[in-house]
């Protein structure tokens, strides 16, 4: 019986891995090959997906990108023995795409079975929960401001004070909300994580209850990702049936109930106070804040909400320490970030770093430049409300601080990249567009804000009444900026500015005048 | 402005009592904790420019008109969503918020009609204020961009016009419907730019679950929502303070006025009943004040054969009271009598009895009470000493559970439902004690009731009282209360009487057809759910043995300890705008003012000398009485103001050939009503607009009445009322209706500190108003109950003799609706048809199966008295074997079938219980016909009135 791992991701999927399934299975049968196919997680490199993993004597030994036509050749040239072949890879982890990774939050993805328990126990599985156990509550949620950890979800506000907040918030119901609306362009880390360790992510919410006192918790899923949810919800049946959730959790008398909620299709729900209006099930709005959602959250009670990677971070906090985590990283952003590269670019896929990298390693070193062999002329770094990024600023390191200081955000960490021909006056319209599509409605800048928007950006590029209106476009974007209840309007400046700014030619305009 | 439109603070005061000071544009300013700093601006005297703001609704924070720069503070705070903090430095106007407001106005204008000259709401418009304010100047966007000026109107509703080409999308109409109605039919669809007011699912305003409250109206900035009124006849010019004519929660309004044109009426947000809330009766069905069938010219006619004959004040006067005075002569004292009205003000129901006893020399006055909350008067008199409910309205919103007794508060009192729907929202539980599946059981949004206790009608007694005897058996009692402050002696004999087998839930089930243990659940989570409140309604009183369902009532109160405090009590929801006024004004027989027995001599003594006549200590004439005394020949005379018995009184064959047996009957109406098709004196009555007054509501709230136009009769009733009596030889001789208030307190010890001026400075006052609660009494009973110790009575079920049987199978039960008022004489004459044009019999779909009837056949309803057609319903609210009918159309002779069946202690009819029998015909029934034909004659001799000779 030889393993084979074809992984299950939605990535994967897509470029074809159930057809390689069945191509291996039926291929295998009729040549009397007894194999076992484990479905797992996405090891990140896409460009190379689908991956067929082999254990042999030797270690896993990995070919890639594998169509179903490729099946019969591979058997015949000795897969299952790790045979050499055009598409043979090696050790995976021995590319310098996966070994240059630091990969904290990534561990198991890619490895271990999504939703086998026993093989996330064998893979350093829930001994972050196993120490959390023997903790007071409030020194978990100190393990976790310790290590520095902060909101992956693209606000980057200190995990461990926002727990710290809800665990003083004396109520008789608090809640564990994960915010898996994961609805960002070119942002994958959320769907990869739920698709290949879901555990993780229970773990790291089981940790979360028991650090603030919450029994409670939900995972706001966005309704596209479908296979996320079939992985965790096998994950969350397995974890009941083994006693790392409900009741007497592990004997320790704790409790902690988890369920999975879809999303209705809404940007705007993965805005934290919007999934709680969602999750209470009425229409995706932002609420004003104050009160936070840590003191009045779901049903009005304290609640965290935190993103996916974030929760999922927790684990190893608990099992190695928070000064584990936090001696990755640099300045004030501590530990790693799984950075999603996306667009134009070579190689495609997830890289969890720590802090500190900078752009053009990213993009070159490890991306290896654009797809289409061009020039990269912008990256949009931090989903569709992120700046747009020139080529000077490449070389900034991924680092919270840096980014604001040139007026962009790191974000979820997604980045897309555009090469030579891509116009930037239609980027900016496109973000207006896009917040025209996905604004809740609810503040008037954002709501009308955004349709002006489109309509000022294309008088502009059709030159009428060109400065009036790009005075009007700066004003616009001020208003949007500074009276926007969220950052959905808020931020939706950000690509129009950067782009005027950056690339004003695209508007047709000269420099002086943008 | 000249309409005195209040100062709208933005945000809804805070609760709090801990103060905190801080400084808003260099001003020190001090407000509770809480506050919002858009209402301590307010209070500092400064103005923030705001649109989705109103006080009466959370704050929303979505115009982002009101941001404000506070020191300290990352960028653009909104004032509204922004508490207040000790020390905090406010900045609300600077060069950086004045671009960002007119940044936010020009996109606002960017999707708004440019036509303010020619718009309804001109000057009396947020969005053109707020714009006017921030100083817009230009819309560098143009009017070509995407809009929606081209949105369709709904013109649906008779009342309101919706206009979403003029919809900024501030969501004060969808948040008034919920937060204050609490009916969530509004929403917004869409998304971002497609962000639209949506009723129901985008359907036209009246397809949709909208009960036409106004609130969105009244919440609405601009001409989008707005009343057609309004766009009819332009903006009102001034406005005076006045209380709805319709029902027993007394709202306040705003009477909005042009000249002698009432434009419309606003709910006033200083109501103490009410808070700036209003239901589509007394918001928009004001039509019939001004409606052509109102007569305003008295008429006479020696015989209800004849046509009539306009004559002036002076001659109907003198005829009617010649009359009085020759059937006096004739048949004796004692053979008129007459009803005070419960739409009228205390002072004119005052001013009827005191005709009555002091003028005619008997006691032979009754009010329209006697038919709905007598024994409501007995029943809490008896027990706790007080004919009247314990709390105020707001109390509810300290109740964790609630009881809802025979009551349908969201159609009968809608301002108050909402109010209790808004508390139940919250948490509190819900108890329904009910034989229909009302509104609140489980069709009002986020609402459902923890039980329904689905009774069979007739069977309260034992419902009650198998409450209590679980309460007993189980020990749930608040037994140191009911020690402390009841009669012990009584409350242990009635704990070993509600203690026996025979009252157990199991044991009565057979009775009650009350699942047992949903009984049981029901009494724990009274007796132990914290605060406990009781409301109930006609479906408690209406029996034939509606006394001792409320004294049961009471038991349960006093034996929980839910009494004296806010949250608790005893409530009974008042029917009538002014019927707890006219009970307190010794409408009965039995009475004086106040509640005292005639036959109390000291009492007598008092008002014989203040009234300067001798008085009977006999009590009089009750209704019923009165009609069996008609038929034997020794009753002949009656006045009556504003009441309706031809119509509204049980088994209306034995009321009307009583009516025909009358040799004068003097009706005092606003229109021919159906008691005046049998009159032979019409006395023009004026509306609530045309008169002073006061009205006093279900929480003893005396609220003022106020004129805002000229009678159209040319006198207010009081002053017909004073004619009379002179005309009968008994002085009067007041010149303003406070002048009869002020006589009033002097008589009455509850109301002893009531006067017009204390009710102009305070609002309203909750009687006992005297020297020990000058400010008036919120909630009763708190030290000791007003009788001393309350009193446990004790509540044998007595079945009531009106049974099924195989020829009257069906149990008919009767109520209201929220659109119709009673017996509808006003709002039939408006377009509140448009929600209920006829009675329609409700039936369970099991029982129109077994005969053979589908939803809007037309069914005989036949009972041992009568009969009468309409058309069915069918519907799963009722339950098998009951059957249930309005009361608001004369034609339907819902009375044609109700029994003369009545309370053992007060008479009140049982219009609860009637068996039935249910077939399908095909035309009208004989007694319709007959009535049709009586009516047009009627109708014919008022239209062929003979014009006053001047």
């Amino acid at each position: 019986m030889t393993r084979l791992f074809i992984s299950r991701d939605s990535t994967a999927l897509s470029l074809g891995a159930e057809h390689v399934v069945t191509a291996f299975q039926t291929q295998a049968a009729a040549l009397g090959q007894e194999i076992e196919i484990v479905r797992n997680g996405s090891r990140g490199l896409f460009w190379l997906e689908p991956l067929v993993e082999v254990e042999t004597a030797e270690g896993r030994v990995a070919y890639g990108p594998v169509n179903p036509s490729d099946v019969s050749d591979l058997l015949a040239a000795g897969l299952l023995e790790g045979k050499q072949h055009p598409l043979f890879l090696g050790n995976i982890e021995e590319l310098a795409y996966f070994k240059d990774q630091n990969r904290l939050t990534f561990a198991r993805v890619g490895l271990t079975d999504p939703v086998d328990i026993d093989d996330y126990l064998a893979h350093d599985g829930y001994r972050g929960l196993h120490n959390a156990l023997k903790l007071q509550a409030a020194d978990i949620v100190k393990q976790v401001t310790d290590s520095g950890l902060r909101g992956r979800g693209g606000a980057a506000f200190p995990t461990g004070i926002k727990w710290n907040t809800v665990l003083n918030a004396p109520a008789e119901q608090k809640y564990i909300v994960c915010n898996a609306d994961e609805g960002d362009s070119g942002t994958f880390s959320d769907r990869m994580i739920m698709e290949g360790d879901p555990f993780v992510l229970i773990e790291g919410m089981t940790i979360a209850g028991l650090a603030v006192g919450a029994t409670q918790g939900y995972i706001y899923l966005r309704i596209e990702y479908p296979h996320a949810k079939i992985a965790l919800n096998q994950a969350i049946e397995a974890a009941y049936a083994r006693g790392y959730l409900g009741e007497n959790i592990q004997n320790s008398g704790k409790t902690f109930h988890l369920e999975v909620r879809s999303g209705a299709g809404a940007y705007i729900c993965g805005e934290e106070t919007s999934l709680l209006e969602s999750l209470e099930g009425k229409r995706g709005l932002v609420r004003f804040k104050p009160p936070l959602p840590a003191i009045v959250g779901l049903f009005g009670k304290p609640t965290i909400v935190n993103n996916v990677i974030s929760l999922a971070s927790v684990p190893i906090i608990l099992d190695k320490g928070g000064e584990y985590y936090r001696d990755y990283g640099m300045g004030r952003s501590r530990g790693t970030l799984p950075i999603q590269i996306a667009g134009n670019i070579k190689h495609p896929g997830l890289f969890e770093a720590a802090f500190g990298i900078t752009l053009r390693e990213i993009l070159y070193t490890y991306g290896g430049g654009s797809a289409s062999g061009r020039p990269i002329r912008a990256v949009q770094v931090g989903g569709p409300l992120g700046a747009y990024v020139h080529e000077g600023q490449f070389d900034t390191p991924l680092d919270y601080e840096a980014f604001a200081a040139m007026q962009a955000v790191l974000g979820h960490g997604g980045i897309v990249v555009h090469d030579d021909t891509s116009n930037m006056a239609d980027m900016a319209r496109y973000a207006m567009e896009f917040c025209v599509e996905e604004s809740c409605g609810k503040c008037t800048p954002c709501r009308i804000g955004s349709t002006r928007g489109v309509e000022v950006i294309d008088k502009i590029v059709n030159n009428i009444e060109k400065d009036k209106n790009t005075v009007l476009l700066r004003d616009l974007c001020n208003t949007m900026t500074f009276g926007s209840l969220c950052a959905m309007g808020g931020m939706t400046p950000f690509p129009v500015l950067s782009a005027l700014n950056h690339f004003p030619e695209d508007f047709g305009l000269s420099k002086d005048k943008a | 402005m000249s309409v005195n439109k209040p100062t709208d603070y933005g945000t809804p005061a805070s609760a709090s009592t801990d103060l905190v000071t801080l400084e808003i544009d260099g001003h020190s300013v001090t407000v509770s904790a809480g506050t919002s700093v858009m209402r301590a601006a307010v209070d500092a005297g400064i103005t923030i420019p705001k649109l989705c703001a109103t006080d009466n609704l959370n704050p929303f924070g979505s115009c982002r008109m009101c941001l404000v720069q506070i020191e300290g503070a990352r960028g653009y705070p909104a004032s509204c969503t922004t508490p207040v903090a000790e020390g905090m430095k406010v900045c609300t106007q600077n060069e950086k918020l004045g671009e960002l407001r007119r940044g936010i106005a020009e996109l606002y204008i960017s999707d708004h009609p440019l036509d303010c000259l020619t718009c309804s709401a001109n000057g009396n418009c947020e969005l053109q204020d707020t714009v006017g304010q921030v100083g817009l100047r230009e819309v560098r966007y143009g009017y070509e961009g995407d809009n929606h000026l081209c949105s369709e109107k709904d013109e649906s509703n008779p009342y309101f016009s919706f206009d979403p080409s003029k919809c900024i999308v501030c969501s004060r109409c969808v948040r008034a419907c919920e937060e204050v109605q609490g009916t969530f039919a509004l929403t917004i669809d869409g998304r971002g730019f497609e962000s639209h007011i949506s009723p129901g699912q985008d359907q036209a305003f009246m397809d949709s679950e909208c009960v036409s409250c106004g609130a969105c109206v009244q919440a609405c900035p601009t001409a989008t929502l707005i009343e057609k009124s309004v766009i009819d006849v332009g903006q009102p010019e001034h406005s005076t303070v006045t209380t709805c004519a319709y029902c027993g929660v007394g709202c306040s309004f705003r009477a909005e006025m042009k000249g002698e044109q009432l434009v419309r009426m606003v709910p006033d947000k200083n109501g103490g009943a009410n808070h700036g809330h209003s239901c589509v009766k007394g918001r928009f069905a004001f039509g019939y004040a001004t409606h052509k069938d109102r007569i305003t010219k008295p008429m006479i006619r020696d015989h209800i054969a004849e046509p009539w004959r306009e004559v002036s004040w002076d001659e109907a006067i003198q005829y009617a009271a010649r009359r009085f005075k020759e059937i006096q002569a004739k048949y004796g004292k004692d053979s008129v009598g007459g009803l005070t009205s419960s739409r009228c003000t205390n002072e004119e129901a005052y001013l009827v009895q005191k005709l009555i006893r002091a003028g005619f020399g008997n006691n032979n006055v009754d009010t329209c009470a006697r038919v709905c909350h007598s024994p409501t008067g007995y029943g809490l008199k008896q027990t706790l000493g007080e004919s009247s409910g314990t709390q105020t309205f707001d109390s509810i919103l300290k109740s964790d559970v609630v009881l809802v007794i025979g009551a349908n508060p969201t159609d009968g009192h809608p301002v108050f439902g909402s109010l209790m729907k808004r508390r139940l929202r919250q948490g509190a539980k819900l108890i329904v004690v009910d034989p229909r599946s009302i509104d609140l059981v489980d069709n009002s949004p986020h609402i459902v009731a923890d039980y329904h206790l689905k009774l069979k009608p007739g069977s309260n007694v034992a419902v009650v009282t198998a409450l209590a005897h679980v309460i007993v058996t189980e020990g749930l009692m608040n037994e140191q209360f009911a020690l402390d402050k009841c009669e012990v002696d009584s409350y242990e004999k009635w704990k070993t009487f509600v203690a026996q087998d025979k009252f157990s839930p199991e044991a009565v089930f057979e009775i009650t057809g009350v699942d047992p243990e949903l009984t049981r659940g029901a009494a724990r989570v009274y007796a132990t759910g914290g605060n406990a409140a009781i409301y109930y309604g006609l479906g408690v009183t209406e029996h034939s043995q509606g006394s001792t369902t409320v004294i049961g009532i009471a038991n349960l109160a006093m034996a929980t300890g839910n009494i004296g405090r806010e949250g608790v009590g005893v409530n009974p929801l008042r029917g009538q705008n002014n019927v707890q006024g006219s009970c307190d004004m010794g409408s009965f027989p039995h009475e004086f003012v106040g509640y005292r027995h005639v036959s109390d001599n000291a009492t007598r003594q008092l008002f014989e000398q203040a009234w300067g006549v001798s008085l009977s200590g006999e009590p009089g004439l009750r209704i019923p009485n009165m009609f069996d005394a008609a038929i034997d020949g020794s009753f002949k005379g009656m006045y009556v103001q504003g009441e309706d018995i031809a119509q509204s009184d049980p088994d209306i064959h034995h009321v009307h050939h009583a009516l025909r047996e009358l040799e004068c009957l003097v009706v005092q109406d606003i229109f021919l009503n159906e008691t005046a098709k049998f009159a032979h004196v019409f006395l023009p009555g004026a509306s609530f607009l045309e008169k002073n007054g006061t009205f006093t509501n279900a929480e003893r709230r005396i609220s003022p009445v106020r004129r805002v136009m000229k009678p159209l009769a040319g006198k207010e009733d009081w002053e017909v009322t004073q004619d009379l009596a002179n005309a009968l030889g008994y002085p009067m001789n007041y010149s303003h209706p406070s002048e009869i208030m002020a006589e009033i307190a002097s008589l009455t010890p509850q109301l002893a500190g009531v006067s017009y001026e204390k009710i102009d400075a305070m609002g309203s006052l909750q009687w006992p108003c005297n020297e020990e609660a000058p400010e008036g009494t919120p909630t009763m009973h708190v030290d000791e109950f007003v009788r001393g110790k309350g009193r446990f009575m004790l509540t044998e079920y007595v079945a009531t003799s009106e049974r099924t049987n195989s020829k009257f199978p069906l149990i008919l039960t009767t109520g209201r609706i929220l659109s119709q008022y009673n017996v509808g004489a006003q709002t039939r004459r408006t377009a509140n048809n448009a929600w209920h044009s006829e009675d329609k019999l409700d039936m369970h779909p099991h029982d129109a199966e077994t005969l053979g009837i589908v939803d809007g056949d037309w069914v005989g309803v036949k009972s041992r008295v009568g009969e009468t057609v309409m058309r069915a319903v069918v519907t799963d609210r009722m339950q098998p074997g009951v059957v249930y009918t309005t009361f608001h159309f004369p034609e339907s002779g819902a009375n044609v079938i109700t029994t003369d069946n009545s309370d053992w202690a007060t008479n009140c009819p049982e219009y609860k219980v009637t068996a039935v029998h249910v077939s399908k015909v095909a035309q009208p029934s004989e007694w319709q016909k007959e009535y049709q034909h009586f009516s047009d004659q009627q109708q014919a001799f008022l239209d062929n009135r003979i014009p006053v000779s001047e």
